[in-house]
């Protein structure tokens, strides 16, 4: 029973770090002069107040869902990508391509191509740093970041080049866009709502990585190598390749992501020439919901729904009490810290159990021990 | 034109602006390597500087005396080193997931002051060039090297003292050996986590100072994340560095040059695309990044909590 309880209260332990940080959020709340109560309610109301605000929720939920749950392959493969937010913009703007020159297909089949097409592009641009770290020793974390400057750069050439909207090539407002998609290549709505396709598609692949995770020889060996890359060298594991596919098909993941959002969203890929003007920082804000979830990807169904709803009632707290949603950010920031944090209360608590249970094996009790020694008896009589 | 680039006037200026530009880089860069030299990695750098370059802006603003807003920063760096040295050392937290939080509380914390503190972008009168009689006039070197505003010489500056901290004093041996073997050095009576608690908060601190030095000395503004991965990319300075303080001084000026050349090349308008010129730092520090990390090896304790054994 005892046991019981502390494993919910392990399992809890991401929600009491999600207070944490919203108390503290209140402290800050009030010396803006802002009641936090009031502030807290809008929030709560612009996320889940009607079946629209619902639906807006699981909008911004999938993609942090799908950038999650790539985060945990990779992480899982002890491979850190902080890329998400160019491995995003690369599959958008292949995506994007695909949608808007094989008009001459049924839609269902451009539509599968284009995400096929973003999946591919996040591959590749996750796969490159993956080839670095495995091949060449480059840290991941610095070559992911790189990686996203040089996609912003790479988009905003290619929305303000060649694929310009030629409505605005006309026009001197010149704002980075391509053109819009047929209505016939959109991912399809619930309708009224915005919720689309993209969300059912999020979850059933959240499904299928679990699967792939611990169900198949190669996410055992995707997590061996990400547990004990020494170990696994010695099991005849080819670990270097492991690594690339691990980041490889965590930057699909977030390609995906990028696809879904200029499919199913804005029906065209728009940006103000920053990375989060187009991904809305879903590369890094999939990472929180992904540790949030406990590197699990059915968790991280829950946890994507839970910031979502954190950046949509950012928005409406933002209107109610004018407290700018930049608020959301910084408390996105805490609660990564206090979950992180709080891993070494859950690291104490199997220490102890672990030590509880040596003692146990050590010292068996007296009815045990007769217990072997007949069974021993038993073996040598037989 | 291409040619454009290669007059005298032109050439002289990139290796001004090259230089001045590598300030923010070589602040926070030498202060993560404290951080790594000791094992700690550092990644809520870009945190660090945009709260710090608020701060340094706001102080300066609303006080005028540009000192008060660097000294603001400084403090602001600090704090935040304190609550990672807490997180990274007491708690043992994953350093590189725990860098990322710093880093969004310090986006949207530094976003959220602006937009209730100031609402609009301001600019201030920063620290000036200083003009030092006779070198200041030099022909082209004096341009170079002797008409910068005075954290360019503090940054400069800071190289060499890093360097002889760190290899010449106790406390540099101490330093390094925590990062090393923290079990050595701990079993030596040196305590990993007083030195690691000291590299954290150094490091916050000169973050702290490299974002002071965009908003009040080098462009003059705070707007929402004016850093936009400048704090990244000194991280990688670092690794590009081999943790040396030289190394770290020569990738922050190869960087910020061909910065410089691409800011010259769209002022010139040759005709490169601009974004693809903003790409080209990147890029490089990439390729060099290829061809030289694999030689050398990080320090062995980097990223991994100490914890007494039993």
């Amino acid at each position: 029973m005892q046991q019981k309880l502390g494993s919910l209260f392990d399992a809890l332990l991401p929600v009491i770090a999600t207070l944490a940080a919203l108390a503290v959020g209140a402290v800050m709340l009030l010396f803006l002069k802002v009641n936090p109560v009031e502030a807290y309610a809008a929030l709560w109301d612009g996320a889940f107040g009607s079946s629209n605000a619902f639906a807006e929720t699981l909008v911004k939920a999938t993609p942090l869902l799908l950038v999650g749950i790539g985060i945990c392959i990779s992480f899982r493969g002890d491979v850190i990508n902080i890329g998400g937010e160019g491995q995003m913009i690369i599959g958008a703007v292949l995506a994007t391509w695909v949608g808007l020159n094989f008009t001459g297909l049924p839609g269902w089949l451009t539509i599968t191509l284009s995400m096929m097409a973003g999946f591919l592009g996040g591959a590749i641009w996750g796969g490159i740093p993956g080839v670095l770290k495995a091949y060449f020793s480059v840290n991941e974390i610095l070559s992911t970041v790189m990686m996203n400057a040089i996609a912003v750069q790479l988009m905003n050439f290619l929305l303000r080049g060649p694929m310009i909207d030629p409505a605005q090539a006309e026009m001197a407002s010149q704002i980075p866009q391509t053109a819009r998609l047929e209505e016939i290549f959109r991912l399809p709505r619930l309708a009224p709502t915005r919720l689309h396709l993209g969300a059912l598609i999020a979850v059933i692949f959240a499904v299928l990585v679990y699967i792939l995770l611990w169900r198949t020889t190669l996410g055992y060996r995707i997590r061996a190598v990400g547990q004990n890359p020494h170990a696994s060298r010695y099991a005849g594991i080819k670990v270097q390749r492991y690594m690339v596919l691990a980041l490889l098909l965590s930057g699909a993941f977030a390609g995906l992501a990028g696809a879904t959002q200029v499919f199913g969203v804005n029906y065209r890929m728009i940006t103000d020439g920053s990375s989060s003007g187009f991904t809305g920082s879903a590369g890094f804000n999939g990472i929180v919901a992904a540790l949030f979830g406990g590197l699990h990807p059915i968790l991280t169904i829950p946890a994507s729904i839970l910031f979502g709803a954190l950046l949509v009632g950012a928005n409406k707290m933002q209107r109610v009490v004018q407290v700018p949603s930049a608020l959301i950010t910084a408390l996105n920031g805490l609660v990564v810290v206090f979950v992180v944090s709080s891993e070494i209360i859950r690291k104490r608590r199997q220490r102890r159990r672990e030590a509880v249970a040596k003692r146990d094996d050590e010292t068996p009790p007296p009815a045990v021990e007769a217990g072997n020694k007949k069974i021993q008896q038993a073996e040598v009589g037989s | 034109m291409i040619s454009d680039l290669f007059t005298v006037t032109v050439l002289i200026g990139i290796l001004a602006s090259g230089i001045r530009l590598s300030t923010p880089y070589l602040f926070a860069a030498i202060g993560e390597t404290f951080g790594q030299k000791s094992g700690v990695l550092n990644l809520g750098v870009e945190g660090q500087m945009l709260l710090g370059a608020f701060a340094a802006f706001y102080v300066a603003l609303t006080t005028g005396n540009l000192w008060l807003g660097l000294f603001t920063a400084m403090i602001v760096g600090a704090l935040m080193g304190l609550a990672m040295a807490y997180v990274t050392v007491n708690l043992h937290a994953e350093q590189g997931i725990s860098g990322i939080g710093f880093y969004l509380f310090g986006l949207g914390m530094s976003d959220l002051l602006f937009q209730k503190l100031m609402g609009t972008v301001e600019t201030v009168k920063g620290f000036p060039e200083i003009y030092i009689p006779g070198l200041s006039d030099i022909p082209g070197i004096g341009k170079i090297f002797f008409s910068q505003n005075i954290l360019v010489y503090i940054a400069y500056l800071l190289v060499p003292i890093a360097w002889f901290v760190l290899n010449k004093t106790t406390l540099g041996l101490k330093i390094r050996s925590v990062g090393e073997n923290p079990d050595a050095a701990d079993s030596l009576g040196v305590s990993v986590s007083r030195i690691r608690y000291f590299t954290i908060i150094l490091g916050g601190t000169l973050s702290g100072i490299a974002g002071a030095s965009l908003s009040i000395a080098l462009l003059n503004v705070f707007q929402q994340n004016m850093t936009s991965g400048l704090g990244f990319i000194a991280v990688a300075l670092v690794y590009f560095g081999a943790w040396r303080p030289i190394g770290v001084l020569g990738g922050a000026l190869l960087f910020s040059l061909i910065n410089s050349l691409q800011l010259w090349v769209q002022v010139l308008s040759i005709p490169i695309p601009s974004d693809i010129a903003v790409m080209m730092p990147y890029v490089v520090t990439i390729l060099v990044l290829v061809a030289t990390v694999s030689k050398v090896r990080a320090p062995s304790a980097l990223t991994k909590p100490f914890e007494r054994g039993d």
